[in-house]
């Protein structure tokens, strides 16, 4: 059986859906943001797939790329943001973090 | 002077007493003596511009001469009107006796008066009256003269009530004003009945028109009838006489001036002035009104103890006398009257004040004596009812002479000979009762002591007008019947085809209406025929040789009659009330039905209250039931449903709709609120949830694009 384009996009999916779930179920930040990164790998296999595939071009490996760059940034602001909300509130369980409802 | 200037000193006789009114009405009380000072002043400068025009006059000695001067005060659509003066003869005497009369009797109020509460009222108004009674004399057209006609009687209803905490004088000053309006209803019907058909108000316009296309038949005369109805009313003629001696409520010196010199005349000058506007039927219904009101006013005046109201009547007498002139064709000779009664008249009242102001009653029978106390209320009165009576060589004589000449030919050019025989008892019985007040009043002994003792002669300030009114009452006739003496330089009647020629060139709607159309031809004949007879005539009552005959005739007849029947008077009553020859109180009780006949005014005042009274005051109590029943459920019923509007929109429209909406509005929003917090839970995770179920829910939907 030869590896296609469905298989691809089959990971992706995949990697996808576990870090939608990741961020939805998981209660610690830090786990949700390991989702995060779970969601934009997933993301990152369709480019390269779509790049390889579809486009013969390497706009997508570009956008790869970028992504990664941004994902590092974002982690790195998120943390930021995780540490001070553990500063702030004693945890860094996000459902107890709801000040803003009340 | 010029005609600008003769205008000018008119215009100044009328301001001239308007200005006193003004500045001692608005500033009489911050004035000095509160301004009594200011009216006297300048009515005195009045008489003297009065007496300009007079002597201006009198040196023309033109009675045809005219001045007339006006402009434009109304112009409405089709309608205009013009305010001006017309200056004649006529003008020129009444300005001097209205200003005189009102001169002195702003002299004589200043003692008489004295100490009233409301003295400088009392002077504006006295400015007030004269003002409009030189706008009555000054007028040069029916409207202005309607204008100033009401205002002499606003002025009068003022004076009458001057005291108008007395209830008599309160109703006395009502009284005058309602039967006032009875007459001026029919002088304003005449005077628009009139304005209908010659488009003009003008009194020369109006009589040239009068002479090309004269009104026809019955208008004419019932037009002459409702101008004479404001005669009857002002001029106190009978029926509507009652308000006159009512009128005697008001300060004497006020009877004076209004109700017996001027404002009463007016009435009568109104009558001279418009003369050519009456028709032949409609002078012998003011023949008649008049004689009947002479003999009226003589009879009531003999039983009459108080001393102005026998006055008063006297005065209705007269000014029945004068009526009756202008009916019978002698309007010079009522005219002349209305002069000489003027200054014997207001004198009579003036010296009944001064008696007044002395003893403190009006009642005849408390007097007595009283020559000896007030030698110079005595003389003049006394010479007063000598020219009142009839006596040769005062003034009285020579004018009421001239209207029984006048009454006389009348009646013997085959007309009625009634209006002669009323005249000619009523001046028998004048001379009676006359002298029955001089004896009643000033000689004799006296009657109450006390009042006798405190009695005292007036100041200066009122006993030089009776003596200035005396020597008027002798000589302002000039011993000469009116033909003959200064007065015909005054007043003749109208040169008719003169005024027509100057005035009549005015357009005229009459003229140009169908039926009317054919008077031409008639007006010329008419007008050739009034030119020939004028060239005739000697003087002014004359209408050719034949009448000359007739009135010298009628003239040396009734000087006979009438000197007769002054003396005849006279004696009676030297007999009665001095002589005691015989008992006027057994006459009284013999005579008792005649007696309280005429001690009750021939029940005039009754008759009215059980007729005209009563029919008005029943119509009043139906228009105030109508007024209760069906305005006020009118006004009531609409106020209940407009009730019940506001309790249907403001309890159940506005409380359910209205606020329903505003609150259903809020609560709606509210539920949404309460709804959707709920979504918000501030939990990222959950938002995150619903945006991929919506993603999912959109790919499913969008699927098919």
């Amino acid at each position: 059986m030869e590896v296609g384009l469905a298989h691809y996009l089959t990971v992706g999916a995949i990697l996808f859906s576990l870090g939608i779930f990741a961020v939805m179920t998981r209660r610690n930040a830090v786990a949700l943001l390991m989702g995060v990164e779970l969601i934009l790998n997933g993301a990152n296999v369709n480019f390269v797939a779509f790049s390889r595939y579809v486009e013969t071009s390497i706009d997508g490996h570009l956008m790869a790329a970028f992504v990664i760059v941004l994902a590092a940034a974002e982690a790195a602001v998120a943390l930021a943001i995780v540490l001070a909300m553990f500063r702030n509130f004693g945890t860094v369980h996000v459902d107890s973090v709801d000040s803003l409802k009340q | 002077m010029s005609e600008h200037a003769i205008l000018w000193t008119a215009l100044s006789v009328l301001l001239l007493p308007m200005l006193s009114y003004v500045i001692i009405f608005f500033f009489g009380k911050m004035l000095p003596r509160k301004g009594d000072w200011v009216g006297v002043t300048l009515l005195g400068a009045t008489l003297v511009q009065a007496v300009r025009i007079f002597v201006h006059f009198w040196q023309m000695g033109d009675s045809q001469l005219r001045y007339e001067g006006g402009f434009r005060w109304l112009d409405v659509g089709q309608f205009t009107a013009d305010a001006g003066m017309l200056v004649d003869g006529m003008t020129a005497i009444m300005l001097v006796v209205v200003s005189l009369v009102s001169f002195l009797v702003h002299l004589f109020s200043v003692g008489y008066m004295h100490g009233d509460r409301r003295y400088e009222r009392y002077f504006a108004f006295l400015g007030f009256f004269t003002f409009s009674m030189m706008g009555i004399v000054l007028a040069n057209g029916l409207l202005f003269l309607y204008v100033f006609w009401e205002l002499v009687g606003l002025a009068s209803y003022l004076l009458i009530g001057f005291f108008f905490h007395k209830p008599t004088a309160a109703d006395a000053n009502k009284k005058a004003f309602l039967t006032n309006r009875v007459g001026d209803f029919g002088f304003f019907i005449g005077i628009m009945i009139f304005f209908t058909a010659y488009g003009t108000f003008n009194y020369m316009e109006l009589f040239a028109q009068m002479q090309l296309a004269p009104l026809t038949g019955a208008l004419l005369t019932w037009a002459g009838v409702g101008l004479f109805m404001g005669c009857i009313g002002k001029s106190a003629q009978a029926p509507l006489h009652i308000w006159l001696p009512d009128a005697m409520e008001g300060p004497t010196p006020v009877s004076a001036l209004i109700h017996a010199a001027t404002m009463v005349a007016a009435g009568v000058y109104m009558v001279a002035r418009l003369l050519p506007l009456f028709d032949p039927n409609a002078l012998l219904v003011i023949a008649y009104i008049g004689s009947i009101t002479a003999i009226l006013g003589a009879t009531i005046a003999l039983v009459k103890t108080d001393i102005k109201k026998s006055l008063a009547f006297s005065t209705i007498s007269q000014l029945g006398y004068m009526v009756m002139a202008m009916g019978v064709g002698a309007s010079a000779a009522g005219m002349f009257h209305l002069t000489t009664h003027a200054f014997f008249k207001a004198l009579l009242f003036l010296g009944a004040g001064s008696v007044i102001h002395a003893v403190h009653t009006q009642e005849m029978p408390l007097m007595g004596g009283l020559r000896k106390k007030m030698p110079i209320t005595f003389v003049t009165f006394f010479i007063a009812t000598l020219a009142i009576s009839g006596v040769p060589f005062f003034s009285g004589f020579y004018s009421k002479d001239a209207i029984l000449a006048g009454a006389l030919a009348f009646g013997m050019q085959g007309k009625t000979m009634i209006p002669f025989i009323l005249a000619l008892a009523a001046a028998g019985i004048t001379a009676f009762y006359m002298f029955r007040m001089l004896f009643m009043t000033f000689m004799g002994k006296p009657r109450d002591e006390e009042r006798y003792s405190h009695a005292h002669e007036s100041p200066w300030t009122m006993s030089v007008p009776l003596m200035v009114l005396a020597v008027l009452a002798i000589v302002s006739a000039g011993w000469k019947g009116p033909a003959d003496s200064w007065f015909s330089k005054f007043v003749t009647s109208y040169d008719l085809p003169a005024i027509t020629a100057e005035y009549g060139h005015q357009e005229n709607h009459i003229v140009e209406s169908d039926h009317h159309v054919v008077v031409d031809d008639h007006a010329v004949v008419h007008v050739e025929e009034h030119a020939t007879s004028e060239s005739d005539a000697a003087h002014g009552d004359s209408h050719g040789d034949a009448h000359d005959d007739v009135s010298h005739k009628a003239h040396s007849m009734a000087m006979v009659m009438s000197i007769a029947i002054a003396g005849l008077g006279i004696f009676l009553s030297w007999l009665a009330y001095m002589k005691k020859a015989f008992s006027t109180e057994a006459i009284k009780t013999r005579l008792n039905p005649v007696y309280k006949v005429l001690q009750n005014k021939y029940y005039f005042d009754e008759i009215y209250a059980a007729t005209v009274y009563k029919f008005v005051l029943g119509l009043a109590w139906l228009n105030a039931a109508f007024d209760r029943v069906v305005i006020d459920g009118i006004v009531n019923g609409s106020a209940t449903v407009t009730k019940i509007g506001g309790w249907i929109t403001g309890s159940i429209f506005d409380r359910y709709v209205v606020d329903g909406m505003v609150n259903g509005v809020g609560n709606l929003i509210q539920g949404a609120g309460q709804g959707m917090r709920r979504v918000q839970t501030g939990r990222v995770q959950t938002y995150l949830l619903y945006v991929c179920t919506s993603i999912v829910i959109l790919v499913f939907v969008f699927r098919a694009l």
